[in-house]
C-alpha cells in the first residue's frame, strides 16, 4: 500500500509541474524513476521507446508503464491516476475562475496573447514529429543539401495527408486510417 | 444517463449522453499518436464541426488554455470539453476516454512485449500515422490561424490585428520550434504581451469611440 501511494504521489507532482505537455514532461519522469530503485536507465529509456509506438498521451504511457513495472496493475492504476488528476482539478477550477472573470482587461489580454502563440506551439510540434520520421534526424541541421538524409515515403504520405484533409475535405481520423494502413503496407512488404 | 430530468434545462447540447462523450474521446485517445498535439485536429472536427459542442472560438481558447496549464494536453482539453457539455460528470467522461486507450495499450504491450517492437507493420503504420498528423496539424493551425485573423465582436483594429497575431504566432514556433526554448516560458511571455496589447488596443478603441 506504501508503494502505491508513493506512485501516486510522485505522478502526482509530474501532473502538477508539467508544462508544455507530453515529451517535455520527460526529464520530470526520470527524476521520479529514481525514486522505485528497481527501475534504472534501461527502463527509461525501454518506455521512452513504448511511449512513442502507442496510442495516447506520452505521460500516460509512461506512467502506466513505471507503475506496471514497479507494483504490477494496482500500480499502473495508482501512477495513471496520479498523472491525469493535478491537470484533471486544474482544468476543473480555471473553468470556475474564467466564467467567474470572463471580460476583464487581464484575462481577455492574456487569451489575446495565448492564443496566437498555440498556433506557433502546435507548428513546433510539428517540427518535433518531423524529427526522425521525415527526415533522418533533427529538422534543421547540415545535412539538409544531403538527398539521403530525407524520408521520402513519410514525405509523400505527409504531402497526401495535406491534400486529403484540404482537398477532399476527409476527416482526420480517416486521413490517420488510411495512412496507418498505407504505412503498413509500404513498409511490411518492403 | 437520465437522472436530469429538469426537461427545461435538456434542450439539444445537454442531450449528449455521457457514453457518447466517453466514445469520442476514447477514439481521440485512440489515435494520438506522437504527443499530445496530434489529438487537436481530430478534437477541433469533432467537437465543432461535427457534434457542435463548443463555437469555434471556444475552442481556440480550449487549445490555448490545454497548453498553458500544467499537465497533458489531452486530458486539459477532455476535461474542458466534458465540462462544458456535462458539468463534473462530462469532464470525468471524456477525461478517462481519452487516457483508457493509453493506459490499455502499455497494459497489452508489456503482456506480449517484445513481439511488436520490431514487426514492420506495425513500425510502418505508425510511421505513416505521424507522418499524417503534421500534415493534419498545419492544415488545422492554418484554419485557426484565419479564424483568430477574423477577431471576434469587433473589439479589434482589424489590420494591425492580424499583423500582431502573425507576428505573434512565428515569435513562438521560432522561439520553440527552432531555439528550443521551453513552452512556459513562451507562454508567459505571450501573456504580457497580450494584456498590453490589449489595453492599447482597448484604448484606442474606446478613444474612437468617443470622438
Amino acid at each position: 500500500m506504501m508503494l502505491l501511494l508513493r506512485l501516486f504521489a510522485e505522478f502526482f507532482k509530474v501532473g502538477l509541474f508539467s508544462f508544455g505537455g507530453g515529451n517535455a514532461m520527460l526529464p520530470l519522469i526520470y527524476q521520479s524513476i529514481q525514486k522505485f530503485s528497481q527501475l534504472g536507465t534501461s527502463a527509461f529509456s525501454d518506455m521512452v521507446a513504448l511511449s512513442q509506438v502507442t496510442p495516447g498521451p506520452v505521460a500516460v504511457n509512461a506512467a502506466t508503464f513505471i507503475g506496471l513495472e514497479a507494483g504490477g496493475i494496482p500500480g499502473a492504476v495508482f501512477a495513471t491516476l496520479g498523472v491525469c488528476l493535478p491537470c484533471f482539478l486544474i482544468m476543473l477550477i480555471v473553468i470556475r475562475l474564467l466564467d467567474r472573470f470572463r471580460g476583464s482587461t487581464l484575462v481577455e489580454g492574456a487569451f489575446a496573447g495565448i492564443r496566437p502563440v498555440t498556433i506557433g506551439l502546435l507548428l513546433a510540434a510539428v517540427i518535433f514529429i518531423m524529427n526522425g520520421v521525415l527526415v533522418k534526424g533533427p529538422v534543421v541541421s547540415a545535412e539538409m543539401a544531403d538527398p539521403g538524409y530525407y524520408n521520402w515515403i513519410p514525405i509523400g504520405i505527409f504531402a497526401v495527408s495535406i491534400l486529403l484533409i484540404s482537398l477532399l475535405k476527409l476527416k482526420p481520423l480517416h486521413v490517420m486510417l488510411i495512412m496507418g494502413a498505407a504505412g503498413a503496407l509500404i513498409y511490411g512488404v518492403m | 444517463m437520465q437522472k436530469k430530468t429538469e426537461g427545461a434545462t435538456s434542450n439539444k447540447k445537454r442531450d449528449e449522453g455521457m457514453i457518447n462523450l466517453f466514445w469520442e474521446f476514447f477514439k481521440i485517445g485512440l489515435f494520438t499518436i506522437g504527443g499530445g498535439a496530434a489529438m487537436i485536429p481530430q478534437i477541433q472536427q469533432v467537437a465543432t464541426e461535427e457534434k457542435g459542442w463548443l463555437t469555434e472560438d471556444e475552442m481556440l481558447d480550449c487549445i490555448a488554455m490545454g497548453q498553458s496549464l500544467p499537465g497533458v494536453i489531452a486530458i486539459n482539453i477532455g476535461t474542458y470539453v466534458g465540462y462544458r457539455q456535462r458539468g463534473l460528470a462530462g469532464a470525468l467522461a471524456a477525461t478517462v476516454g481519452v487516457v483508457l486507450p493509453a493506459f490499455l495499450s502499455i497494459l497489452i504491450l508489456v503482456a506480449v512485449l517484445g513481439a511488436i517492437g520490431d514487426n514492420p507493420w506495425i513500425a510502418g503504420a505508425f510511421t505513416g500515422i505521424k507522418a499524417a498528423v503534421c500534415g493534419l496539424l498545419i492544415v488545422t493551425s492554418v484554419k485557426l490561424l484565419l479564424q483568430m485573423c477574423k477577431g471576434r465582436d469587433g473589439t479589434y483594429a482589424r489590420k494591425s490585428h492580424v499583423v500582431f497575431t502573425v507576428i505573434m504566432s512565428v515569435l513562438s514556433l521560432v522561439a520553440v520550434g527552432f531555439f528550443g526554448i521551453t513552452a512556459v516560458l513562451v507562454i508567459l511571455a505571450g501573456i504580457v504581451i497580450g494584456i498590453v496589447y490589449y489595453r492599447i488596443t482597448v484604448m484606442n478603441g474606446s478613444r474612437e469611440v468617443d470622438k
